[in-house]
């Protein structure tokens, strides 16, 4: 998978922002991680997809070193996840938002900030620059708990960079936010790429891995299933075909069974699928009306991400 | 509709580990302790009050009173100290060791025979020539004193009966002018049954007799406080330490608690995942409560300095001491229960049940002297009892810190225990 990616194999280690080397981890029984392996490119925005269960936290936790791996290695440009220089290069932004909410922004800012080992000027400038990029500085004053979700949220995205990391994973930094506060976000990751700093996103909205990542990964039972920019896998998915979305009426008919037979794949009465020709969905409304099956709505467009992740997974990404 | 709500209730508390335990177990718990500590006062079981006894007279009345307090099964009457391997025949009490035991605290209350007793043991009325008893006591334990001074009484009436004879008949011969020859006769013939009657018990070999005939005043006793005379109050010293160190632990456990705040926020991942170790973390964590712990106890005794008088000022440095070892306990304690609980809820059911177990074993919330021995010695088990040990060794006996030893001993061992075992049990917040 690694030599179909774009990427230069002479990248030295240490330059290299990330490298995870067959890594696995299980929990018992249960393999949530089984041999994943990538590199992420410098100034990059890599792009982590995947179903609830897939492995996708367990990946995410290993990377900021906070699983014990069964096998395999991950270096943070060129060091050990555990070092110290791994902990300076890597900034996280988890999922809930890991901020305490009695103390103010700036607070915030200035524990997190010498957990990190900053101190004095570097940060003082660190937490100005931080409260400036997330929009907070008229805020800065201000209880946690005072503030609204998406300012909440711009904290805990702040937080993680207190340190000014070379490598940043945000974990759904958009979780629960307005669509206002969630295009603020995205001015915020766009910056930060814009600086060069290199981000891994992870998210459950296809439009915000288009917009925001150049490189995307889909991983499910714990192993990457895909791997390349957008319009690679569209490309290796559907090749020249179009997405196809047929609402069916409810039938006692096996409709599992009757998308399979078309190369598709069904969700609640709604049945995914892919034509060469527009012309083909003639073929599909007959075969549909001869089985006894009632179509209620059909349209065709051109495969986007989410056409991927269904074809590949069988599995909505917000399922 | 009314039984399913029921039901819904019913499951929920079922479910609930902590709500199940302070509805059922707690209130047993409790009971039980109050039953031992209450209950027990109509049973042989009664707290027994030690009481170190001086005879200054050594007559046979003297030795025939001293056998009667050996007897007393109210009493733990000492004329010597325990036998130790050092001293294995310890010398008998004198007033001066006597009154040196009662300031360090080793017993409430000393009882000294004066020297003439024998010669003039009671009497039945005022300007009558009697020795005086003296009671030497520590009123931080009120009770002590007068349970002596009653069963003295007591004892002199059931211990010595040929000597109350004597001394009726002399008082007679004394007050109406004496018998005829007969009833002279008789009444000697009458004393020397007494008298084979009180040697007989004195030797131990009749049955005690245990009736309760108080006359009353039959012998003069002298009380005088020998610990804590110019103090106000002996409890408030004991009570701020008491009261302090049981909110203390409460203190500790919610300080402790933040821990699991943080872990279900998520800021303990991000913590750990910085330059933060666990152990560093937990040491943190640690100096925090015990600080808060410490400006807590600070404000209490200056509380009680201010409002009851309590001389705080010129016992700055013992107080330093033991609030210091005292906070220490107390946070590591916090910890552990912080690094067992699970959940929140589960923290705040599981401290209050051992918060307020050991402050009612440990003296919180009664005074040790209406507890039975063995209820002392399961305190010992407690914060609270040795806190409250250390604190009144300061501010009661006025002892120097050196005196501190034990305290000092276990409570900084016991916290460095607790500490170690919660670092142990924060490993599941590592990594995994």
């Amino acid at each position: 998978m690694l030599a179909e990616q774009e990427k230069s194999e002479a990248v030295p280690a240490r330059v290299l922002p990330l490298r995870v080397t067959g890594i696995v981890k299980r929990f018992g029984d249960v393999n949530a991680v089984s041999g994943i392996s990538f590199e992420i490119r410098p100034g990059s925005c890599y792009g982590l997809l995947g179903p609830n269960g897939a492995g996708k936290s367990t990946l995410i936790r290993s990377i900021v070193g906070r699983i014990h791996l069964d096998a395999g290695n991950i270096a943070v440009f060129g060091h050990p996840v555990s070092s110290a220089e791994a902990r300076a290069d890597l900034g996280w932004v988890p999922q809930e938002l890991a901020v305490y909410p009695l103390l103010t922004c700036r607070e915030n800012l200035q524990a997190f900030g010498r957990y990190q080992g900053l101190s004095g000027t570097k940060l003082t400038d660190s937490i100005a620059w931080c409260l400036d990029w997330a929009s907070l500085a008229d805020r800065a004053n201000s209880p946690v708990k005072t503030l609204s979700g998406g300012m909440k949220r711009r904290l805990n995205m702040a937080a993680g960079l207190i340190h000014r990391p070379r490598l940043v994973l945000m974990d759904e930094p958009t979780v629960g936010v307005d669509p206002q506060s969630r295009n603020r976000i995205f001015e915020m990751v766009e910056a930060l790429r814009n600086d060069g700093t290199t981000i891994i996103y992870t998210t459950h909205y296809m439009e915000e891995a288009e917009r925001l990542c150049d490189w995307i990964a889909i991983i499910d039972h714990g192993q990457i299933i895909a791997e390349g920019t957008k319009e690679d896998l569209v490309s290796r998915a559907f090749g020249a075909r179009r997405s196809v979305t047929m609402h069916m009426g409810a039938t006692n008919i096996d409709l599992a069974a009757w998308a399979a037979a078309r190369g598709g794949a069904v969700q609640d009465f709604v049945v995914h699928c892919s034509v060469e020709k527009p012309a083909e969905i003639a073929e599909l409304l007959e075969s549909a009306t001869r089985d006894g099956l009632e179509v209620l709505d059909v349209t065709m467009q051109r495969p986007n991400l989410e056409s991927v992740f269904l074809h590949l997974t069988g599995k909505d990404l917000r399922a | 509709m009314i039984g399913t709500i029921v039901q819904t209730s019913f499951r929920s508390l079922r479910r609930d580990r902590g709500a199940f335990m302070m509805s059922f177990v707690l209130p047993i718990g409790f009971f039980t302790i109050f039953g031992f500590v209450f209950g027990s006062m109509r049973t042989s079981s009664t707290p027994r009050v030690t009481v170190l006894v001086v005879d200054q007279d050594h007559t046979d009345a003297s030795r025939a009173l001293v056998r009667g307090l050996l007897r007393e099964p109210s009493l733990v009457a000492m004329t010597h100290p325990s036998a130790t391997k050092e001293n294995p025949a310890p010398a008998d009490y004198t007033a001066a060791t006597a009154e040196a035991a009662v300031r360090a605290g080793d017993a409430p209350v000393a009882l000294i025979i004066p020297a003439g007793f024998g010669a003039n043991p009671i009497a039945f009325g005022p300007g009558s020539a009697r020795s005086t008893f003296q009671i030497l006591h520590d009123s931080a334990d009120p009770v002590g004193a007068q349970v002596v001074a009653g069963m003295l009484q007591k004892t002199v009436m059931t211990s010595m009966p040929a000597t109350m004879a004597s001394m009726g008949s002399q008082y007679f011969d004394r007050e109406i002018g004496g018998l005829t020859p007969q009833q002279r006769r008789q009444m000697d013939q009458g004393l020397a049954r007494l008298r084979q009657l009180q040697a007989q018990q004195s030797a131990g070999t009749s049955p005690q007799n245990n009736a309760n005939t108080d006359f009353g005043g039959m012998v003069a006793v002298n009380v005088r406080d020998v610990v804590g005379e110019k103090k106000r109050s002996p409890m408030i010293s004991y009570y701020a330490a008491g009261v302090g160190v049981m909110f203390l632990l409460f203190t500790a456990s919610a300080a402790g608690g933040s821990l699991l705040d943080e872990s279900e926020s998520g800021a303990l991942d991000r913590v750990l995942s910085a330059r933060v170790t666990m152990t560093t973390l937990l040491l943190g964590k640690l100096t925090w409560s015990a600080l808060l712990a410490f400006v807590q106890l600070t404000i209490m005794f200056l509380w009680a300095a201010l409002v009851f008088r309590l001389d705080f000022f010129s016992h700055i440095p013992g107080f330093l001491v033991m609030t210091a070892i005292t906070a220490f306990a107390v946070a590591s304690f916090g910890m552990l229960l912080a690094s067992l609980a699970h959940t929140r809820a589960q923290l705040a059911a599981f401290s209050t049940l051992i918060i307020l177990t050991m402050s009612a074993l440990g003296g919180s919330m009664f005074p040790k002297f209406i507890m039975s021995d063995t209820m002392i010695r399961v305190g010992y088990f407690t914060f609270n009892s040795w806190a409250i040990s250390g604190y009144q060794k300061i501010f009661w006996r006025d002892e120097p810190i050196r005196s501190l030893g034990p305290e000092v001993a276990v409570l900084v061992s016991s916290g460095l225990v607790l500490f170690l075992l919660a670092r142990w049990f924060a490993r599941r917040w590592e990594s995994v």
